[in-house]
């Protein structure tokens, strides 16, 4: 007896595995058969054509938008305050799209592969997700990318910047995948202008952390440093944890260079300030990062040797932004912590007009979203007018419109001067 | 019976020489390549040698709370790097109000010690805490359940701390008393490692006149030899071992401090890698041997700061800081393989 069911039951698993192996890409709804003519004029029932399926939004539930960012950890200020970003979005729609809620959540991606890639495979388990907002940086969007691709949805960065990622033919460019956040091409350049042309340094060195970010922004840099006549005396890496930099400085030292570069994250990046400090060659070097390393912490983190540190950054303004900080301010009782909250804001309200204009209505109120329409309308995003300028999308995602500025820290004071372009 | 050399050496044997021997070649090739190529100058050698010991001795007072414990229990206490992280993740806050009242920088004496003792009394604590609630009730379990109730305690306290503190990184006041260097024979000399070495040291010598000169320390080494006759002799063994916790704990908060003056940062993640590195000190020195920990100790933080540069830059490994660790634990397994109860070990019979 005991053997006959152990049979069933293996039958029964080994055959509930054939159908999930079998089974298309996970598709919300399986089209309706469709009916002959009826007698009754009742509303057609909606058919999804979609190629990669379609999302059903009954009349009373919400629309679902997650987010994937690193809301937990030292690098938490990047990504708290992105969805800091989307939460005032989300207000300023009036908890609304298309007259139904917005149910918001998500899952901190750590700002690493490992925890972006289990983020990734819990989003992706859930079908009633139409969009999500994230990653916070670009390798956990390579972790987290494939699965979410993979399941139809849309992704829109607010900070995701290494330019792999909207490079047409690059195996890190996944269907669906879009930033609001700038191309590091475009970072990497004006910081290599910053300090060829305005801080007239010809000799520099740069630091990666490994991650997909910082190897591309420093190669980046360093390309354009070279092809304006400067000098890269070492191009070199610390792990993001790592806390004694004496040996990676005395490698850099050996070279003496003018300035060093490092576009790496939190802790790593104070602590290279510090002991470059104290570094008897290089405490008079220009030290930069990047947008990675925009943050207070950075301020509490190198103590009174943040004095003189730079870093290049989105620059945001207008009378439009003006008002976002205001109400940032009021809802969270500081202002803004990082830098990407207006990029996470324009990327909300852009999947919110692509929502608009591809959704069929039921009657009743229900909503039915095509996937691939919906990567589609994004796609097509043009003349997006956003609190981070006018926003066109390529074909491969890249939809914002840039102007990076540079900005000098000194001690005990947040946020940092902008100091280039005046 | 004498049996020929190819009786008594096995394939195994060779194989691990072979591993030895290709390592110090490795090393003294790299190292004879790196001096060739003349890219550091000789006070490059210094600052990273005097950065070593700094990292050494913090090292060395992490490795008494392993050594300790090993001596007297037989068993690995996986959680003490969690002991070492709660010291200083909560002297913080102490440390951060001090500097910005201006207490700090009116009194650096009294306020650093104020903040090393809350250190040094928080980790004593947690590890009294640990002992009496995942090790006592485990006293005389198998040898490896309490070394998977360390692990889990380890996580428990970690993401205790996460929860109660943040999971952001808290960063310590600058001490500007002890900023600047000193010029010492011509070599520059920062005070932070100053202080670090000599406070290591002084540690160190506590730590062995307590060990091998106060009563309770007999008792210590009295239970360590035989638990079963320290009991008989009128020792309360659980006394002991709850003094030898605090003893251990209270050394990991100083190290903490120490620590925290050459990387200014606390974290709930802070204790995992350094503790993981006492621990290799303690093994490499030989376990259970106070000496041995603090030789260790030495050893694996002047590999770690020179031996990058050192050995593997004249090979034209590109950035080799980022097989600092790497290096830490070749060394550890060629040390092993030569001398495999560490270097001042003796080799253990095991009595359970």
């Amino acid at each position: 007896m005991s053997k006959r069911v152990f049979v069933l039951v293996s039958m029964l698993v080994g055959l509930s595995m054939l159908f999930t192996a079998c089974a298309p890409a996970p598709a919300a709804t399986e089209a309706p058969p469709v009916e002959g003519p009826t007698s009754a004029p009742a509303p057609a029932a909606f058919t999804c054509t979609d190629s990669i399926g379609c999302v059903d939004i009954g009349p009373t539930d919400p629309i679902h938008i997650a987010y994937l960012l690193v809301v937990a950890g030292p690098n938490e200020t990047l990504g708290v305050d992105s969805r800091n970003g989307i939460e005032i979005a989300i207000d300023d729609a009036g908890g609304k799209i298309l007259d139904h809620d917005v149910k918001f959540d998500g899952e901190d991606g750590g700002c690493d592969a490992g925890p972006g890639q289990t983020a990734g495979a819990k989003l992706a388990a859930d079908n009633t997700i139409v969009a999500v907002i994230g990653t916070s940086c670009s390798s956990e969007a390579r972790a987290a990318e494939p699965l979410l691709s993979q399941a139809g949805f849309v992704t829109v960065s607010p900070s995701n910047t290494a330019p792999d990622l909207t490079e047409a033919g690059n195996a890190n460019n996944y269907p669906g995948y879009l930033r609001t956040a700038h191309n590091d091409k475009v970072q990497g350049a004006v910081a290599a202008k910053y300090v060829y042309e305005v801080a007239k340094k010809t000799k520099a060195a740069t630091i990666h952390d490994g991650s997909l970010y910082a190897d591309k922004l420093q190669a980046v840099f360093a390309e354009e440093f070279k092809k304006m006549g400067g000098t890269i005396t070492a191009q070199t890496a610390v792990d993001p944890n790592q806390t004694d930099m004496s040996s990676v400085l005395a490698d850099i030292a050996a070279g003496a260079p003018e300035m060093i570069y490092f576009p790496i994250f939190q802790p790593a990046g104070p602590l290279i300030i510090q002991q470059a400090r104290q570094n008897a060659v290089l405490k008079d070097a220009l030290l930069m990062g990047a947008d990675g390393l925009f943050s207070p912490d950075v301020v509490t983190g190198a103590g009174d040797f943040v004095e003189g540190f730079h870093v290049s950054s989105p620059l945001v303004t207008g009378a439009d932004y003006d008002a976002f900080v205001a109400k940032y301010t009021t809802k969270f009782g500081k202002a803004p912590i990082s830098i990407f909250h207006a990029h996470a804001y324009d990327a909300f309200n852009m999947i919110k007009a692509a929502i608009e204009k591809v959704a069929v209505v039921d009657a009743d109120g229900t909503i039915h979203i095509g996937r691939q329409a919906l990567r589609d309308a994004m796609y097509a995003t043009k003349d997006f007018k956003g609190l981070t300028g006018v926003l066109s999308c390529t074909p491969t995602g890249d939809c914002a419109n840039p102007t990076i500025g540079v900005y000098e820290y000194h001690k005990g004071q947040y946020p940092p001067e902008l100091i280039w372009p005046k | 019976m004498l049996r020929t050399w190819r009786q008594r050496v096995t394939l195994i044997d060779l194989m691990v020489w072979a591993i030895g021997v290709a390592i110090a070649v490795v090393v003294v090739v790299g190292t004879i390549k790196t001096l060739q190529s003349g890219k550091y100058e000789p006070g490059v050698w210094l600052d990273l040698t005097f950065k070593g010991l700094a990292l050494g001795g913090v090292y060395a007072l992490i490795a008494m709370g392993y050594t300790l414990v090993y001596g007297i229990l037989k068993m690995i206490n996986f959680a003490h790097s969690e002991v070492f992280m709660s010291g200083p993740f909560t002297a913080v806050f102490l440390a951060i109000s001090f500097s910005k009242s201006g207490f700090m920088d009116a009194n650096p004496v009294v306020g650093m010690a104020l903040v090393t003792i809350l250190s040094a009394a928080v980790s004593a604590g947690v590890a009294v805490l640990v002992e009496r609630v995942a090790y006592r009730p485990l006293r005389n379990a198998p040898r490896l359940v309490p070394l998977i109730t360390a692990i889990g305690a380890s996580f428990f306290l970690q993401y205790a701390f996460r929860g109660l503190y943040g999971s952001g990184f808290k960063a310590y006041p600058t001490l500007r008393a002890l900023q600047g260097s000193i010029n010492f024979l011509g070599i520059q000399i920062f005070n932070t490692q100053l202080v670090v070495i000599l406070g290591a040291f002084v540690m160190m010598v506590v730590l062995y006149a307590v060990v091998q000169r106060t009563k309770v320390g007999k008792a210590m080494r009295a239970v360590s030899e035989d638990k079963e006759a320290a009991a008989l002799m009128g020792i309360d063994v659980d006394r002991v071992i709850v003094f030898t916790f605090a003893l251990g704990g209270a050394s990991a908060g100083i190290a903490g401090i120490l620590y925290i003056l050459i990387f200014p940062i606390a974290w709930f993640y802070m204790g995992f890698i350094p503790a993981l590195k006492a621990f290799t000190a303690a093994v490499l020195g030989g376990i259970g041997n106070v000496a041995g920990a603090f030789l260790g100790a030495m050893v694996l933080g002047l590999l770690e700061s020179v031996g990058p540069n050192l050995f593997l830059d004249g090979l034209g490994v590109p950035t080799p800081s980022q097989l600092k660790d790497a290096i830490a634990f070749v060394i550890l397994v060629f040390i092993l393989i030569f001398r495999p109860s560490g270097i001042l070990g003796e080799a253990v019979t095991d009595k359970a």
